[in-house]
């Protein structure tokens, strides 16, 4: 996965080191740009059993900034934003891990730099039994709900 | 004794003569008696399938998923380039120009057509609005739906895209779209029972079949739908996985 480099982003950015729960480490450069939720739309995705992505729709797409065959087969922290707290998604894998639907409120980072809210869930897949993956579907948040969460998040990372 | 075919009660009554042809034409293909009841409300047809009283049934995507996963029906076909859509509108006389104008304690009308409420009630959450926080007004169609917003007694109405495209042009001039829903993977699903297990090759060959003549296509005509494509267990998971999302 590339990093976020500053000419990849326009306007003033902030440089930041991410290290994900696998170990690996990622820079990112963003920017304070809201990128509006597209009316209408579910933002979806799916993913393999350990997160690694196999399915995005055309929002997803739209709204990631990235193109499709740079999604797929990515681990889903190619979103991960700075200012998400590690706990958060600590409580998504436990939930789902333990076969259960998963709801929160997620800030995503882009390819440009800039960022996305959404009201996230997560449901396992199961065929015959058997878990074959995690499927994401995404909506329009409220301003409220927003700003609750990021003041939340403040204090978790 | 025959079988039952019926149609989830949100079909468009003006298609129901031909839902009659339609069953006739699986009759033949099938070479069995089939009975098509139509039910006008869902918690009705809901019994009937508890009851295992209905082998075919034409399901709107809420209820499909119930379907396969809890009573094992399986789906045969969807109906080409037909995806449920909802629309979220308010009087066009009315100060409300987006969603997130609307205030908490409003009055919403509503159907009990299952997908197009909960597709509703999600386009109104960036509003901070939910079952909490409105009231809702139950009617029958979605004309009585439009009745309430012209009337100023419900600030925002749910309808089935396809159908408030249909709505008149007077009645929609009357109207102002504030959302539309565009999410094309949920759609109606024909499903066979697993008593009718084994013939569902025989239905899915009927209901495919049907574009292949101009008998067939005159069928099509009347239940207004362009054709029968056919769907895969793993579109009709993905589905109902996404579904499972929303409820
Ligand atoms: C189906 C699914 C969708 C996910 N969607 C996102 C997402 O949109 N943004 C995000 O930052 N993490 C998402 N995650 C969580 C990531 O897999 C990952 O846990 C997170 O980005 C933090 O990275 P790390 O766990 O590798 O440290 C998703 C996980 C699953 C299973």
């Amino acid at each position: 996965m590339n990093d976020i480099q500053a000419c990849d982003v326009e306007g003033e950015a902030t440089r930041h080191t991410l290290t994900f729960c696998d170990g690996s480490t990622r820079t990112v450069h963003v920017v304070d740009r809201e990128v509006p939720f597209p009316e209408g739309k579910l933002i979806v995705s799916r993913t393999d059993p350990e997160g690694i992505i196999t399915h995005v729709n055309r929002s997803f797409v739209f709204m990631s900034g990235y193109a499709e065959d740079e999604l797929v087969g990515q681990p889903h922290h190619i979103l991960r934003h700075p200012e998400m707290p590690a706990v958060a998604f600590k409580g998504l894998w436990d939930t789902v891990g333990a076969g259960e639907k998963w709801h929160g409120y997620v800030k995503n980072l882009r390819k440009d730099g800039a960022y996305y809210w959404v009201y996230a869930t997560v449901v396992p897949n199961l065929r015959g039994g058997k878990l074959v993956g995690y499927t994401s579907v995404r909506r329009k948040p409220s301003r409220r709900k927003i700003e609750e969460a990021a003041a939340l998040y403040r204090t978790l990372t | 004794m025959s079988q039952i075919l019926t149609v989830s009660p949100d079909f468009n009554t003006k298609y129901l003569a031909g839902w009659f042809i339609l069953n006739n034409w699986l009759q033949h293909a099938l070479e069995t008696s089939i009975r098509l009841e139509v039910f006008d409300d869902f918690e009705r047809q809901r019994d009937a399938i508890r009851d295992g009283k209905v082998d075919l049934i034409y399901a709107n995507p809420y209820d499909a998923a119930w379907l396969v996963r809890e009573r094992g029906y399986r789906a045969v076909a969807k109906p080409r380039s037909k995806c449920d859509e909802t629309v979220v509108a308010t009087s066009a006389q009315g100060p409300v120009e987006r969603v997130e104008d609307l205030s908490p304690g409003i009055t919403v009308a509503t159907t009990d057509d299952p997908d197009v409420h909960m597709m509703g009630m999600i386009m109104l959450e960036p509003a901070d609005l939910g079952a909490a926080n409105v009231t809702l007004k139950r009617c029958e169609n979605y004309v009585l739906v439009a009745k309430e917003l012209m009337r100023g007694h419900a600030a925002a109405g749910f309808f089935l895209a396809d159908t408030y495209n249909e709505l008149s042009p007077m009645i929609r001039s009357k109207l102002r779209v504030l959302v539309e829903s565009q999410i094309n993977v949920i759609h109606h699903l024909f499903l066979v029972s697993p008593a009718m297990g084994e013939q569902a090759v025989a239905v899915h060959d009927a209901l495919t079949g049907l574009a292949q003549s101009d008998k067939g296509r005159s069928v099509l005509d009347d239940i207004g739908i362009p054709g029968w494509d056919d769907v895969s267990e793993e579109d009709v998971e993905f589905m109902i996985d996404l579904m499972d999302t929303l409820v």
